[in-house]
């Protein structure tokens, strides 16, 4: 049983520290499918 | 004479619209080359229409008028055979857009993966997950739970270590939730918005998408630690082949001998390994899309084997749109994960309510001797250090 509330905590902190490794590098998914916010640099 | 004259005028008359399905240039003439009725009739029907008199009139630049005169600068394609070129995605296309796929505006291959993500692909789910319960509860009802047949010793051996139960658990955990977020991403439009609302869904799907995303990482870890700690026990022996003539004792009779793990064990571990490696790898291409492409390539290689002509099949497509390639990987994803979740749903059964002492092994730890002794024939003789049966387990 303690492997398994050890395999739920490390599941939690696994994720959420993907979504914040990934974030920080920029390389979240969504950023892959749009466009950066300042495209247009003149008018 | 007369009648024959006309008879022939009457043939002549029912003779007309196949003439013009032979000839479609001269039976576009009504329409100045473009679709006639017989086109969008055949269009409706699903047949394959040869639209090369579109796709093919995008202008020509060789014709172009000089840029001093009226429409010269629109370098001898019309607006309408931009439009063209634009739905036939032959236009040359920049943009200050610098992601991946941007240059693609129309892309005719979404439209046969909608509906088959609509479809069919629903049907497999619900057919696969629901046939693998019903036969469960069948061989439950049938079989009822695998028991201990010999006396129970009241004596426990370590069967897995709390580092193999950890890496089990992962796996597990994170599978179950990316099981059902997955299934909640795929039956969304279907089946969860008709029944709760857009609004319920909207916050159910972003929050799925969120976990389903980053829960990812977990599996991967999990496949890893997993794949490291078993793997060893798991390659293929001479004891296999004599478990599986023998169904593992399923349906009766003795359990013949295995060692840590039986052949039935053995293929859940290799079906996780292979299986989950490549839900994990369509899973990093679908998490960076457009960064991993893994279908192209791969249709060009099994094309130039000629392997699609083996079984009668055209040529796999081939080059893919940056869209496509994401299509098809979506399918592969949750094609091969819901063939995994199906036998893991086996698994599960056999781990659990299926097999008397079963779920001690990644319960506690331990499994009851007698357990071992029926089960692990050759695995219990090693751990408690005797003499090893040399007629059963060699």
């Amino acid at each position: 049983m303690k492997s398994f509330l050890m395999a739920l905590v490390a599941l939690i902190v696994i994720s959420i520290s993907a979504n914040l490794i990934l974030q920080q590098i920029g390389l979240s998914s969504s950023n892959a499918s749009t466009s950066f916010g300042n495209v247009r640099i003149s008018d | 004479m007369l009648r024959l004259l006309g008879l022939l005028a009457l043939m002549w008359t029912f003779a007309v619209p196949s003439f013009a399905q032979e000839m479609p240039a001269d039976a576009r003439a009504a329409t100045g080359g473009a679709q006639n009725l017989e086109d969008i009739m055949r269009r409706q029907e699903g047949a394959k229409i040869d639209d090369s008199f579109r796709s093919d009139l995008t202008g020509n630049p060789d014709v172009a008028a000089a840029t001093t005169d009226q429409l010269g600068t629109l370098g001898g394609a019309s607006d309408p055979d931009l439009w063209r070129a634009l739905r036939y995605n032959a236009a040359d296309i920049t943009t200050q857009v610098r992601t991946p796929a941007a240059t693609t505006l129309m892309q005719d291959g979404g439209m046969w993966w909608l509906s088959f993500r609509e479809g069919p692909m629903l049907k497999i789910a619900v057919y696969l997950l629901g046939g693998t319960l019903l036969l469960l509860t069948l061989f439950y009802l049938i079989r009822g739970r695998l028991r201990i047949h010999g006396e129970k010793t009241g004596r426990t051996i370590v069967r897995f270590k709390a580092f193999e139960r950890f890496g089990h658990w992962l796996l597990a955990s994170s599978f179950i939730v990316l099981g059902i977020t997955g299934l909640i991403s795929l039956f969304g439009r279907k089946v969860l918005i008709p029944a709760f609302g857009h609004e319920t869904f909207s916050f159910l799907a972003v929050m799925s998408k969120w976990v389903h995303n980053n829960i990812s990482w977990a599996f991967m870890v999990a496949l890893v630690i997993i794949f490291v700690a078993w793997v060893v026990h798991n390659l293929p022996d001479r004891t296999d082949l004599r478990w599986l003539a023998r169904a593992g004792g399923l349906f009766g009779g003795e359990h013949p001998p295995a060692k840590k793990f039986n052949a039935g064990q053995k293929l859940i571990f290799w079906s996780v390994i292979v299986l989950g490696g490549s839900i994990s790898l369509s899973g990093l291409s679908l998490l960076f899309p457009f960064e991993i492409n893994l279908f192209g390539h791969t249709f060009s290689t099994l094309n130039s084997w000629g392997l699609p002509k083996l079984f009668g099949l055209n040529d796999l497509p081939y080059p893919l749109s940056p869209q496509e390639e994401m299509q098809f990987a979506q399918l592969w994803h949750s094609i091969v994960s819901l063939v995994l979740t199906a036998i893991i749903f086996a698994h599960i059964y056999l781990g659990s309510v299926g097999m008397e002492g079963a779920f001690d092994a990644m319960g506690k730890g331990e499994v009851e001797e007698q357990w071992a002794r029926e089960h692990h024939s050759i695995w219990a003789q090693e751990v408690l250090g005797e003499p090893a049966n040399s007629k059963e387990n060699t």
